[in-house]
């Protein structure tokens, strides 16, 4: 049984010129001890998808289908306050986008993370909590003492690391992280992510990892889900669909990341056209304006997501999977 | 040997801390940030140079020094061997024609009242560049070079018409309307989307190469400079700790900062190895540079006391291939790279 269980997510925004489809029908899981890599360009879904799973969609944001189900429990159905009793912080806990943003420029960082443990634990005491803030920052990779320190006395890199301690402080099973590498310099991203790694495996925890990078994704996680335009294109193993991209928007995505390390010096690939407004996206599948293999029936009928055989992984394209 | 377009000797720009009034009745001296600190290179004609480092190493200053939008402290700016260092605005004029910058933001480097027509006649029109017609003809032309088709679509709009890989796009026809021979482009695609990213890197490749011009591409992203440039120099506080022929210095970087900055860019990859982090902590401020060898507060191999007093020279290790470090050849380097191996 997954830890998380997502099917047929459907979340829309409410807007003066009408609904936008920020997510449509997405399903995937995220077992225990596991990464997700929940990649896309910016506007495709992925933080809705983050916003809805924890049930803090700004307003006008609706989670219209769907289940979320988290330990066997459905979160879409479930009421607020007991959301905010036993799922967040505790269940499952979330590290914001900016890190240099995220945190509360008034209070000191042991007084925001202490906090954050009595309301969610209330047989805590003070003292206690105090004493496990120490505990969590050096896990992190921080100097206990620093934290009686603000935020703007911390470097982008701490407070990141600030940040992940804080979303760790209540033992969550399920870690979401948004973009936690962008807007750090690359030797400290690197650093992070081999942090979110041991953390990982150290706590056993899952995790899903929001980036619009796909080389963060190929070196952290196990599982990765593309998206395009609130729709899921493939989903699965990380190996097969980095190995073997079959949906056109993954290959062109993957084509646009040039390694380091490639022997050639290849010129990159690009996909034409820009991401569709998701008022009225496409008809049929979402992708085929930009689609180079797009056929009659892709501007027609939408593609389901539908397993494919040999390898571990689902894709939604009438080219890999021809409807009869 | 080709022909150089672009010197740089030297080039020092120290921007001074503001300072409250009461700081200036206690502090005599006035503290600077050392954004470029004494840097020195040459780009040659039809070349595409790299310049990379984390932010806050000096590369932006570089190339606004470079083409002129800010004073340097001192030093010189050669272009095609005429000193332009301290030129006046009148005596820049005819030079802006051939040299030209595109940069970072695409949403805010183009006039919000503005139509796209007049963005890229307005260059030609304080140029004096022909009369209308042939203004209108060169502007049509640039649309289409910059792939923006057909170009009657797009001359009305104004830029909160457009998406952002179109925007950039206008800022590049913009930077190639008066048919220039140097371009910085900073950091041109770092706040497009992925899918548009190659696109634009592309065209500017393509536009770089149709014009025959040089050109100096600003970037933290040490992957795309390998697929772009002809040569990298990178950059630490105001420093240049690296600089050659692009795949010798991916493939065999000498100094540790190299070294460390490769090693940590992640790889599209699952099987490759894992990157592992040599190096710990952050930049420090350019307010109060590390003394000697600015890199060795985190130099993961520096020798104390050498590092700390001594600030390197760039050394020539043959075949244009510069590196500042003391211990390059040394014991010390070559367990460094053994271990990475």
């Amino acid at each position: 049984m997954a830890l998380l269980d997502v099917q047929n997510l459907t979340t829309h925004y409410t807007t003066l010129s009408g609904p936008v489809q920020a997510v449509d029908n997405v399903t995937f899981q995220v077992n225990k001890g596991e990464a997700l890599g929940l990649a896309g360009e910016s506007g495709c879904g992925k933080t809705t998808i983050a916003l809805s799973v924890l049930k803090i969609l700004p307003s006008g944001g609706r989670i219209l289908g769907g289940k979320i189900l988290f330990k066997e429990k459905d979160l879409v159905k479930i009421p607020e306050d007991q959301m905010r009793k036993d799922v967040r912080w505790k269940g499952i806990s979330i590290v914001f986008q900016g890190a240099m943003n995220a945190l509360n420029p008034v209070y000191t960082v042991r007084d925001q993370i202490v906090e954050a443990i009595l309301l969610h634990e209330s047989n805590v005491s003070k003292k206690d909590a105090e004493e496990r803030v120490g505990k969590l920052l050096e896990m992190v990779g921080l100097e206990p003492s620093r934290a009686k320190n603000y935020p703007h006395e911390f470097s982008g890199g701490m407070r990141q690391r600030a940040l992940i301690a804080m979303a760790l402080a209540c033992n969550p099973e399920l870690l979401i992280a948004d973009e936690p590498g962008t807007a750090l310099d690359v030797i400290v991203q690197a650093q992070v992510l081999k942090l979110l790694r041991e953390l990982k495996d150290k706590l056993n925890l899952a995790m899903i990892l929001i980036t619009h990078d796909l080389s963060i994704i190929a070196e952290t996680c196990e599982k990765v889900a593309i998206m395009y335009a609130g729709k899921m294109a493939e989903y699965g193993d990380v190996l097969a669909i980095f190995q073997n991209p079959l949906h056109p928007y993954t290959q062109g995505l993957i084509g646009a990341f040039p390694s380091i390390r490639a022997t050639t010096k290849a010129r990159m690939i690009s996909i034409p056209g820009s991401p569709p407004d998701l008022l009225d996206p496409p008809k049929g599948c979402r992708f085929n304006p930009r689609c180079q293999y797009a056929m009659d029936i892709c501007r027609k009928q939408e593609p389901l997501l539908i397993r494919e055989s040999k390898s571990n992984r689902y894709v939604a394209c009438h080219l890999v999977n021809p409807t009869k | 040997m080709q022909e150089v377009i672009l010197q740089v000797k030297d080039l020092v720009k120290w921007f001074p801390v503001r300072m409250g009034f009461l700081q200036t009745l206690f502090t005599k001296k006035q503290t600077f940030v050392r954004a470029v600190d004494k840097i020195s290179f040459d780009i040659r004609k039809k070349e595409i140079f790299g310049l990379a480092g984390e932010s806050g190493s000096g590369k932006t200053t570089t190339g606004r020094l470079i083409i002129k939008l800010t004073e340097p402290t001192s030093g010189s700016i050669l272009f095609q061997g005429k000193e332009i260092t301290h030129l006046s605005y009148a005596e820049l004029k005819p030079l802006r024609r051939k040299m030209q910058i595109v940069f970072q933001d695409p949403y805010e480097s183009l006039n919000p009242r503005m139509l796209v027509k007049d963005i890229l006649s307005e260059p030609l029109r304080v140029q004096k560049v022909g009369d209308e017609a042939a203004m209108d003809k060169k502007v049509k032309q640039t649309l289409e070079d910059v792939e923006l088709v057909p170009p009657e679509e797009f001359l009305y709009r104004f830029p909160h018409e457009l998406s952002g890989g179109q925007r950039q796009r206008v800022a590049t026809a913009r930077a190639f309307v008066l048919g220039p021979e140097f371009i910085v482009a900073d950091e041109p695609v770092s706040m497009l989307d992925v899918s548009i990213r190659a696109e634009i890197l592309n065209l500017m490749l393509s536009l770089v190469d149709k014009y025959d011009a040089s050109f100096l591409y600003i970037t933290h992203d040490l992957a795309l400079a390998r697929h772009m440039c002809d040569r990298i120099a990178v950059m630490y506080l105001g420093k240049i700790m690296e600089r050659g022929e692009t795949e010798k210095l991916v493939y065999e970087p000498l100094h540790p900062y190299t070294q460390a900055l490769i090693a940590a860019v992640p790889v599209p990859d699952p099987r490759e190895k894992r990157s592992e982090v040599v190096i710990k902590g952050e930049i420090p401020s350019p307010i109060n540079p590390p003394s000697g060898c600015r890199f060795h507060t985190r130099c993961p191999i520096a020798e104390m006391p050498l590092c700390k007093e001594k600030e390197p020279p760039l050394v020539d290790y043959g075949s244009g291939h510069f590196a500042a470090c003391h211990l390059i050849g040394t014991s010390r380097s070559q367990k460094q790279v053994e271990t990475k191996g």
